[in-house]
């Protein structure tokens, strides 16, 4: 969900909840073109509206009203209306209308949603489409083309014309393509708010490409730079806890750790004696189980550092195997930080460092447990 | 290492520990023997099974009791595990720790004109507590004293099934089976002593039976353990008459007496009267008779040893506290590194532990980490390697 350019045939919605004006849906539309003035047709004949311009300045109309009506909100709750932020808007509408609707999103909501974009209605009252491509069958996809191949001419014609004026140059400053990659087929899609195949993003990345590899090609850096996506996988890395030094010059590391409903928290002192304490207690008394304490052990036991650390441990929430499995997590996040890449690399494999995805699944109507269904009698 | 030879020299006589094999008995014997040859090389083991002659350089080091010492003094009084270690290892090591010999160097310094002294050790849940106060009760033993050993004062204070009215004093309750098996046992310990010992009192138990005074002990016992239904009160009478006894100073013979799991004299029992009820420990007649022997007012040439059933909460609750005090509080840890050295080492000299791993260096930390040292823990987790 993205908020699209006005060229796109996609609609887009800003929907505010009873601070603002409603506005329908992109299926019941507005008429803002009366086909025929005459006063028999007093009913506003949806379908032979056009397609509700969600202009760039209707979408900034109704960011305006939503601060309006967030500043009168801020007033009315005896607020700062200048701190006033989305978590306290919901507060404050939490309060003035409670609902005891069990589902969350039933509940009245004051927020800027932007809507992913569909499909509107082509054509008019007459049958005629709106879009001059539309009987291509995919409007936005060639109009896109047609869009870029113009851009191209466009540059051919500045660069002739600079050639003429013999101020041609080479070394353009090329715009910067390395942190971002082009969009996929499937964000292509959804952008365009229609499906296309293989071949046509083929040819759609080529255009594109000859585009950026033409000398003057950065004078459109700004649209090019909309059909990219910043990689933000590289730079997500497994972020490592920086260990700190505390007054006695210990080397320590904290972090985090969670499994099921547990949360743990460990702090890892360098120099130790292989003491463990889990919320004040020993780890001996606090479980008394010995697979728990082999949990504990092992990622200390598989780098080999296991009188090196003592730990100190917080622990809460959930039953003596789902904490036990988040201190695991937190130990060896928090142990990262004395190993060296490799080792931190054999961890990872080891599944040491992977959070442990499963939850408790939810009981179904109509069945007894999460899988299990009731007995089934044939008769 | 040396160890290591050692242990192939013992590995073609030794069977599978876990068996019990009578050749194996006298093989194990023979592998005594030669360790004792190889002194130098065991270094968890001692020789020295005298406890009076131990020393701090034994400490850490195991010793045997020899077996003559082992049946009467141990009947009751061992923790279960250990009596079942003792069967499959076909021997019974001590091993030579902080506090039992703190308590056994007081034990030979102390003054006994002065009253009586009381030890305490407290410790963690399986930490050795008992197996100190079984140290220290060898020591007494062998210095020749007169041991009243009672094991668990937990059991007489719950699951207990039959409840009698008592005959001496008729708000009391009685526990005839948990005193006949006491009395049994004692029996069993103290047997010198018992044809020594005459009475000063003339005790009837019903009417027809008594005893009379200048009988000497083993009939009272043998009264106890024959008439079950006044076991109770033969149990109070042999504790009024021992103290009053040793304290004389023409007795020959010095009382211990030592009480497992003391925390029991003054917390909760379980015991439920026929009417639902629940049985105040003072209604006891074995509890009552206990307090007053524990109670510090009465005299010399005695010493009472105790230890604390570990309970996770609360220690003493405050009246036990009262009563107790003063005495003398001997903390029991879990093993030191030196210790758990040689635990380790006895343990795979008894091929106890089988698993290959176990055997290396990561194997003895993971034991440490997985135990933490803690004796009980140790012997849990060895138990299935």
């Amino acid at each position: 969900m993205a908020a699209s350019c006005v060229r796109t045939v996609g609609s887009l919605l800003g929907k505010c909840g009873n601070c603002s004006s409603n506005i329908n849906t992109v299926t019941s539309q507005l008429s803002r073109r009366q086909i025929c003035v005459s006063t028999a047709l007093l009913k506003k004949n949806l379908a032979a509206a056009g397609p509700e311009k969600f202009t760039v300045e209707f979408i900034q109309k109704q960011v305006e009203e939503f601060d309006i009506g967030k500043r009168h909100l801020a007033n009315m709750m005896g607020e700062d209306p200048e701190n006033f932020t989305q978590e306290d808007i919901d507060r404050s509408i939490a309060y003035l209308f409670p609902s005891g609707l069990f589902e969350k999103k039933a509940r009245p909501l004051m927020k800027l949603i932007f809507f992913p974009l569909h499909e509107a209605v082509q054509w008019g009252a007459d049958g005629r489409p709106f879009h001059f491509l539309f009987y291509t069958g995919k409007q936005s996809y060639y109009s896109l083309m047609h869009e870029l191949y113009g851009k191209i001419l466009n540059i051919e014609k500045h660069q002739d014309r600079l050639r003429a004026k013999g101020l041609f140059s080479q070394d353009a400053k090329a715009i910067a393509l390395d942190t971002s990659r082009w969009f996929t087929k499937e964000e292509l899609e959804v952008l365009l708010v229609e499906t296309i195949s293989s071949h046509n993003y083929d040819r759609f990345i080529q255009l594109i490409e000859r585009l950026l590899s033409m000398p003057y090609g950065n004078m459109e850096e700004e649209f090019v730079l909309q059909y990219r996506r910043p990689l933000e996988a590289q730079s997500k890395k497994q972020s490592v806890p920086v260990p700190e030094r505390d007054d006695k010059g210990v080397a320590f590391s904290t972090s985090d750790g969670r499994r099921k409903t547990s949360n743990s928290s460990v702090v890892l002192r360098d120099g130790g004696s292989g003491r463990i304490t889990v919320n004040g207690q020993e780890y001996l008394q606090y479980f008394p189980v010995l697979q728990d304490r082999e949990q504990l052990m092992f990622p200390l036991q598989f780098v080999d550092l296991l009188g090196r650390f003592d730990l100190e441990c917080t622990v809460s929430g959930g039953g003596r195997s789902s904490q036990a499995g988040a201190l695991r997590l937190a130990i060896s996040r928090a142990l990262l930080s004395f190993l060296s890449e490799g080792e931190q690399e054999t961890m990872r494999q080891a599944g040491l460092l992977t959070p442990d995805p499963r939850v408790r699944e939810r009981k179904k109507p109509g069945q007894e447990g999460a899988r299990r269904k009731f007995t089934w009698k044939k008769r | 290492m040396a160890l290591h030879r050692l242990s192939l020299r013992l590995r073609g006589t030794v069977c599978h520990v876990r068996t019990l094999h009578t050749s194996g008995c006298g093989q194990q014997q023979e592998a005594v023997a030669v360790e004792s040859e190889l002194e130098p090389f065991s270094v968890f083991r001692t020789q020295e099974s005298d406890p009076a002659c131990q020393s701090e350089k034994h400490l850490g080091q195991f010793y045997t009791l020899p077996p003559a010492h082992f049946r009467p003094l141990f009947p009751h009084g061992l923790p279960y595990r250990y009596q079942q270690q003792v069967k499959t290892f076909n021997e019974a090591c001590f091993m030579v720790r902080s506090p039992a010999l703190e308590v056994i160097s007081y034990l030979k310094k102390a003054d006994y004109s002065k009253p009586a002294l009381r030890y305490l050790f407290y410790g963690l849940k399986g930490s050795g507590k008992t197996m100190s106060l079984c140290h220290a009760v060898h020591f007494c033993y062998t210095q020749g004293w007169l041991v009243l050993h009672i094991p668990d004062a937990h059991l007489w204070v719950k699951n207990c099934k039959e409840l009698l009215p008592s005959s001496f004093n008729s708000a009391r309750l009685d526990q005839p089976l948990q005193a006949t098996t006491w009395l049994r046992n004692f029996r069993t310990t103290n047997e010198r002593f018992l044809s020594q010992i005459k009475t000063t009192h003339r005790y009837a138990w019903t009417k027809r039976e008594f005893t009379d005074e200048g009988r000497p002990l083993g009939e009272l016992v043998n009264q106890g353990i024959s008439r079950v239904k006044s076991s109770s009160d033969v149990v109070g009478a042999l504790m009024k008459e021992l103290r009053l006894q040793s304290g004389q100073p023409g007795a020959g013979f010095r009382l211990a007496v030592a009480v497992d799991g003391v925390n029991a004299l003054w917390g909760r029992s379980t015991i439920k009267k026929e009417n639902k009820s629940a049985v105040d420990l003072e209604e006891l007649t074995l509890i009552h008779n206990l307090r007053k022997l524990v109670k510090n007012d009465w005299v010399r040439r005695t010493l009472v040893l105790t230890t604390v059933t570990a309970v996770n909460k609360s220690s003493h609750p405050l009246t036990g506290f009262d009563s107790m005090d003063p005495f003398i509080p001997v903390s029991v840890p879990n093993y030191s590194e030196k210790e758990f050295e040689s635990v380790y080492l006895y343990y795979l000299d008894r091929k106890w532990l089988q698993h290959p791993q176990s055997r290396t260096e990561d194997g003895k930390k993971e034991l440490v980490f997985l135990s933490n040292r803690n004796p009980s823990m140790l012997d849990r987790i060895c138990g299935f390697l």
